[in-house]
């Protein structure tokens, strides 16, 4: 085991998966010589040179593309998009193109592209570099989509999404980057995509959450449990496909629910959480309250002095759970 | 470009295009097929076999426009009339190395670089099997997206580098393309990353219903090279042998690890748009009279002709030969089983989605 941030254990895990398959390679803005702005691609270059880890231009549509047709050629592309925000820059590349390779080609060619980005707020960052758009790419068939929460997972998830043969879009919790510590298993870790995690288990009310959430939310079942409610806390890890039988699992436990994102509420991904869990008989009878969603509000992100009050905290979430498991 | 003013300035260099350096497309052969050069590019056989693969094109397309207005075929967009440009490209590189990346308006140059006859006939019909890239075929999929492929021929060329191939990628598009996102940022990435591709533009006048002059203010389509820095190169394209030239040469220059090469086919949409829409609400009968005595298949027949390797009844066989290869391939397509909604589950990922329908 080492101690990593979320950043550390993403950039070694790049180097380890580099290391292991020479048809892997990166690319990206400020991949290179900088190695990223978040660092995550720190020193890369350097090792692997300027082939394998490439600047390329401001242009996320075109590094989408290229990274299709670099994966028809063969390579393994880790593709990075700076900030969530700009996959719309290349939302037709994604979901026109990437997504859709191996169904248009019938099969008969694939895209194995791993799509990295960071994603939510909290650094008070410039207008439009804190968005969180999973629902949008959610939406559409042939995208895989991780959101790991903490450097263990980061690494497993990470290493499983370059060596899936479709596209993965893998979301990075951007103000967990440095925050966000702990144990990375050494060596090979891989963390199967489709897989939630139950990080505490609990026997009142289920909180379900992904990427930096995933820490307010077991902040907020600490307190919980202090006034006397058992939270059991579900990381889902993997959004697209959602792992709907530890949702199952677990509401028909508890009976009761509470959905968290910071992304905002109408069409959110609380919604299809929501749904897949009520499309089971054992959790839909179980249920003794209406389910309850935490979400951002129907705004767009604000710019930094909105943002604590923006922020989905711990107070909101205790709130969510008192609301959810009213007598 | 007429009469456009420049900007006058003695103090700082402006950088403007003037008219002395827009070109007159290149050509070889002129529209009664008379050699304009010294030697042709192309051997008389070359020629004859090109004049086929353009004829089986344009005959395909008659075919599926009769077998679409008796409801048997999906909307399509046929090429007819720009047969030279994809065909002059595919002669021009090697199919058992090289890829071949069409727009949707290519079907010439699509079945002489190795995509099956009956293949075509699936894709007119609407079905999946047209999209299928059978093991060898060096060519993506048609592109309903209009420029959507391009970045995946500068990744294709671009990663055939990296892999340490010489092969290269030519990839075709129409100049409404030329207008879009998805033409000018991988364009860009190609410059800086010297990928081997040749950008063919074939520019045949018409975006649907929107006219060339109101598609873009540059002089041509071939001028948006150099703001990628690389070269741009005019010509002919519904004259086999210019366009087979300037390829040749785009070809050599991507395979030596020069870089790209956009060439512009000057053309003209002898068809329609696509089945669902014919030009007469907008098209000037006037310019379109013009362009008909152009016709690809005409010229390079009264060369084959004036060398008295082409008449009457090597017409007739040879047209007799196309229909019977055709209406084998129609038949083999009608034969085709229709996919099922189940088969297309397995082809979204690699392991089916645990949701299934």
């Amino acid at each position: 085991m080492s101690d990593m941030t979320m950043v550390e254990a993403i950039r070694s895990t790049l180097e380890a998966e580099m290391e292991r398959d020479e048809r892997v390679m990166i690319l990206g803005e400020d991949v290179g010589q900088s190695g990223g702005v978040f660092r995550a691609t720190d020193r890369l270059q350097e090792r692997f040179g300027s082939a394998r880890v490439v600047d390329t231009p401001l242009a996320e549509g075109a590094i989408v593309g290229a990274a299709v047709g670099l994966a028809i050629a063969g390579m393994v592309p880790v593709a990075e998009i700076q900030f969530m925000g700009f996959t719309h820059n290349a939302f037709n590349q994604i979901v026109e193109q990437l997504a859709r390779v191996r169904y248009r080609s019938w099969g008969s060619l694939s895209a194995p592209v791993t799509l990295r980005m960071p994603c939510g707020g909290g650094v008070r960052a410039p207008e439009m570099h804190s968005d969180s758009f999973e629902a949008h790419l959610a939406h559409a068939p042939g995208l895989k989509m991780v959101a790991p929460s903490n450097p263990a997972d980061a690494k497993g998830l990470l290493a499983s999404a370059v060596r899936d043969p479709d596209p993965v879009i893998y979301i990075e919790p951007l103000r967990g980057y440095r925050l966000i510590r702990g144990e990375v298993p050494d060596g090979e870790h891989l963390v199967p995509l489709g897989k939630a995690r139950v990080v505490r288990e609990g026997t009142d009310c289920t909180v379900i959450a992904w990427s930096a959430a995933v820490e307010v939310v077991t902040a907020a079942a600490e307190t919980a449990a202090q006034r006397g409610i058992s939270v059991e806390v579900i990381d889902l890890r993997t959004l697209v496909p959602l792992d709907a039988e530890t949702l199952w699992a677990s509401v028909a436990k508890t009976g009761r629910g509470v959905i968290v994102h910071e992304a905002s509420k109408t069409a959110g991904f609380a919604g299809e959480v929501i749904a897949t869990i009520l499309e089971n008989e054992d959790a839909f009878f179980a249920l003794h309250r209406p389910l309850v969603r935490v979400c951002g509000p129907d705004t767009p992100y604000p710019v930094q002095m909105l943002e604590p009050q923006y922020l989905i905290d711990e107070a909101r979430v205790l709130a969510g759970i008192e609301k959810a498991t009213q007598v | 470009m007429g009469k456009k003013a420049m900007l006058k300035t003695t103090r700082y260099r402006v950088l403007e295009i003037t008219p002395e350096d827009v070109p007159e497309p290149y050509s070889v052969l002129d529209t009664d097929g008379n050699l304009l050069v010294d030697t042709p590019p192309l051997t008389d056989d070359e020629a004859l076999a090109g004049l086929r693969a353009m004829m089986l094109g344009r005959r395909f397309d008659e075919h599926c426009i009769k077998l679409q207005r008796r409801g048997l075929m999906v909307t399509f967009a046929p090429g007819i009339g720009q047969e030279a440009c994809s065909v002059g490209s595919v002669m021009a590189v090697e199919p058992e190395r090289d890829w071949f990346v069409p727009q949707y308006r290519e079907a010439a140059g699509q079945f002489l670089h190795g995509f099956a006859l009956v293949r075509g006939y699936l894709w007119h019909m609407g079905s999946p099997l047209g999209f299928h890239i059978p093991e060898g075929l060096r060519m993506l999929p048609f592109q309903a997206a209009v420029a959507g492929q391009i970045s995946h021929a500068v990744g294709l060329g671009w990663g055939l580098r990296l892999r340490g191939r010489d092969d290269v990628v030519v990839v075709h598009f129409g100049e409404g393309a030329s207008s879009h996102g998805d033409f000018y940022e991988p364009a860009n990435f190609a410059g800086v990353s010297k990928a081997p591709v040749i950008f063919f533009c074939q520019n045949n006048h018409w975006a649907i219903s929107t006219s060339r002059p109101l598609q873009t203010a540059a002089p041509t389509v071939a001028h948006k090279a150099m703001a990628c820095g690389f070269p741009g190169v005019l010509v002919d394209g519904n004259d086999l042998f210019a366009v087979y030239e300037v390829m040749r040469d785009a070809v050599a220059r991507a395979r030596r690890g020069d870089g790209p090469t956009l060439i512009e086919g000057f053309t003209y949409r002898l068809g329609i748009h696509t089945t669902a829409d014919a030009g007469t609400r907008f098209e000037d009968p006037a310019l379109r009279a013009t362009w008909e005595p152009k016709d690809p298949l005409f010229r390079i027949q009264r060369y084959l002709a004036r060398k008295g390797k082409w008449d009457d009844e090597i017409e007739r066989a040879m047209e007799e030969e196309i229909n019977a290869q055709l209406e084998a391939a129609w038949a083999e397509a009608q034969a085709e089983a229709p996919p099922s909604l189940e088969e297309s589950l397995r082809h979204v990922s690699a392991l089916p989605s645990p949701r299934g329908m």
